[in-house]
C-alpha cells in the first residue's frame, strides 16, 4: 500500500471539497434563482468538465500553468514557484475538473425550494441572510451533502488531468489513482490490487453514505 | 469557525514529503535502478524518490520546469537536447547501453529462435492471412527510445507495413512488455533489462535482437540545475563499479 499516495489523494480530495463548497453554494443558488442573459452559457461552462476528455482539460491547464502563460506567470509572481508538477497545480486543476460535481447537485436542490416560501419568510420579517440560513439551507442540505460526496469521490478517482498537470511526483502529485497505474507498470499486480480495492471501498462507502442519508430524508418527508 | 479555519490552514501547510530528491528514469530501468537506489540508501542512509516513465515525456517535463534533480534517459539525444536548450548545465554522462529483445508469453507458441529472432513476427503475419490477429507490441516511437529502435528493426527487416494491422503501442516500454505478454499478443519488441527481472522471467520467453539491427541505445543521465547533495552523490555512485555491475546483471552493456 502506498500510504504517501493515499495521503496526497485524501489531502487533494479534502481541500477540493473545502474550496468548492462555498463556490458551489453561491453559484448553485445563483444559477437556480437568478435569470440573466448568458445563463445557458454559464451552465454549459460548469458542465463542460463532465464531457471534456481529461487529456483535453489537462492539456489546456498544462499550457496555462506554464511560467510563460498568463496564469502561470501571475501565480509565480505571487508565490515564486510554478504551478505545473506541484500540489497547488493539481489542486487548481482538481477545482476546475470538479465544478459540475460540486455545483449541479446544489443547483438542483435550490431549484426545488419554492419561490413563495422565500417570499413568505421575507414577509415574516426575516432578512435575506436569515432566510438563507434558517429556511433554505436546511432544505438544500441533502444537495450539498451529495455535492461534497461526489466531489470527494471523483477527486480520489481523477486520473488523466492530474497525470498531465502533476507528472506523478512521489509525495507531491502522485495520487492513489496514479500510484495504481505505476504499480501496474512496475508489474506489481498485488500492490495495484490492494490499492484498487481500497479506492473501490472508499468510493462505495462515500456514495452509499450520501444516498443512504438523502434517501432516509426523502422517506421521512414523504 | 476560527478553529475550523485554523484546522484548514494546518491542513494546507502540511509538509509535502520534503527532502528526498526526485529522480526521473526511463521505464526500462524499473528494476535495475530500484536495486541501485536500495543499495545506495543502505550505504548512505539517503532516500530517493524514483519516477519511471518514457524518456520523451520526462524530457518535456524538465523543459517545463518539473522538479526532478537527476534524469536517466533511455536515449542520449533527449539529454543533449535539454543541454542545447539550456535546461541543464552539461551533457551528462553515458551510464549504459541498452539492448532490445523479442519477448513472448511463456509456453504458448514455438520457442524463440536465437538465429531468427523475428520468427514470432513472421508467424503473426502468417496467422493474419488465416484470419487470426496476433498482436505485436512496441513502445510508442514518438517518445519512447525503445519504440524508435523497435520501429527501425521492423523497417530494416521490411516488416513495418505488414505488421501495421498487428501493432499495439505502449506508452512506455514497461507497458509495452505488459501488452506483449497479454493473451491477445504474439509478443513484442521490448527492453532486455525488463525481461531479465525475476518477476517477469518466469512469465516470458525471450531472445536478444542483434545490436546492429538498430541505432545503438546509448543511455545518458544528467543532473538538473536543481540537484542537491544527495542527487549529486547518487549520480557519482551510479558511475562506480558496484552500480555498473547491477546494470550488467540486468543486461546492459556498460563498457
Amino acid at each position: 500500500m502506498d500510504w504517501t499516495a493515499l495521503s496526497v489523494s485524501l489531502r487533494l480530495a479534502g481541500l477540493t471539497c473545502l474550496f468548492l463548497l462555498p463556490i458551489g453554494v453561491w453559484l448553485g443558488r445563483t444559477l437556480a434563482t437568478a435569470h440573466f442573459r448568458g445563463k445557458g452559457l454559464c451552465e454549459a461552462l460548469v458542465a463542460l468538465p463532465l464531457v471534456l476528455p481529461p487529456t483535453v482539460l489537462g492539456f489546456y491547464l498544462l499550457q496555462q500553468f506554464g511560467r510563460d502563460a498568463p496564469l502561470g506567470s501571475m501565480w509565480a509572481s505571487f508565490t515564486g514557484g510554478g504551478l505545473n508538477f506541484t500540489f497547488s497545480g493539481i489542486l487548481l486543476a482538481s477545482l476546475i475538473a470538479n465544478l459540475p460535481f460540486a455545483i449541479q447537485p446544489i443547483q438542483r436542490a435550490f431549484e426545488n425550494v419554492p419561490t413563495n416560501l422565500r417570499e413568505a419568510a421575507w414577509c415574516s420579517g426575516l432578512s435575506p441572510w436569515q432566510t438563507f440560513l434558517r429556511i433554505e439551507l436546511p432544505l438544500v442540505w441533502p444537495g450539498i451533502l451529495s455535492a461534497v460526496a461526489l466531489t470527494f469521490a471523483h477527486t480520489l478517482g481523477e486520473f488523466g488531468v492530474i497525470l498531465m498537470v502533476g507528472g506523478a511526483i512521489d509525495g507531491e502529485t502522485r495520487t492513489l489513482a496514479i500510484a495504481i497505474y505505476d504499480r501496474v507498470q512496475a508489474f506489481d499486480e498485488q500492490g495495484a490490487a490492494r490499492m484498487s480495492a481500497l479506492l473501490l471501498l472508499v468510493s462505495l462507502t462515500t456514495l452509499g453514505l450520501v444516498y443512504g442519508l438523502a434517501g432516509r430524508r426523502r422517506w421521512v418527508r414523504g | 469557525m476560527r478553529i475550523l479555519l485554523l484546522a484548514c490552514l494546518l491542513f494546507i501547510a502540511a509538509p509535502v514529503f520534503a527532502g528526498a530528491p526526485i529522480i526521473a528514469a526511463a521505464s526500462n530501468l524499473q528494476f535495475a535502478l530500484e536495486e541501485s537506489a536500495e543499495r545506495f540508501t543502505q550505504q548512505t542512509g539517503h532516500t530517493l524518490r524514483l519516477n519511471f516513465g518514457s524518456s520523451g515525456n520526462f524530457r518535456r517535463q524538465i523543459a517545463q520546469g518539473a522538479p526532478f534533480e537527476l534524469f536517466l534517459s533511455a536515449n542520449e539525444s533527449f539529454v543533449k537536447a535539454l543541454y542545447q536548450e539550456g535546461h541543464v548545465d552539461n551533457e551528462g554522462v553515458l551510464y549504459a547501453r541498452g539492448r532490445l529483445a523479442w519477448a513472448q508469453p511463456k509456453g504458448k507458441y514455438p520457442p524463440p529462435d536465437p538465429h531468427a529472432p523475428l520468427n514470432g513476427v513472421h508467424e503473426a503475419i502468417a496467422a493474419l492471412d488465416e484470419g487470426l490477429r496476433q498482436r505485436i507490441a512496441i513502445a510508442s516511437p514518438e517518445h519512447a527510445p525503445y519504440g524508435v529502435a523497435a520501429q527501425e528493426v521492423l523497417q530494416n527487416a521490411g516488416l513495418w507495413e505488414t505488421t501495421e494491422p498487428l501493432r499495439i503501442q505502449g506508452e512506455n516500454v514497461s507497458q509495452t512488455l505488459q501488452f506483449a505478454l497479454s493473451d491477445d499478443a504474439r509478443g513484442g519488441l521490448v527492453a532486455y533489462s525488463l525481461v531479465l527481472a525475476s518477476t517477469l522471467s518466469e512469465r516470458s520467453e525471450f531472445v536478444l535482437i542483434p545490436e546492429t539491427w538498430h541505432t545503438p541505445l546509448y543511455q545518458r543521465m544528467v543532473l538538473t540545475p536543481q540537484a542537491g547533495d544527495v542527487a549529486q552523490a547518487f549520480y557519482a555512485w551510479l558511475q562506480q563499479a558496484e552500480a555498473q555491475t547491477i546494470f550488467q546483471q540486468y543486461g546492459f552493456n556498460t563498457d
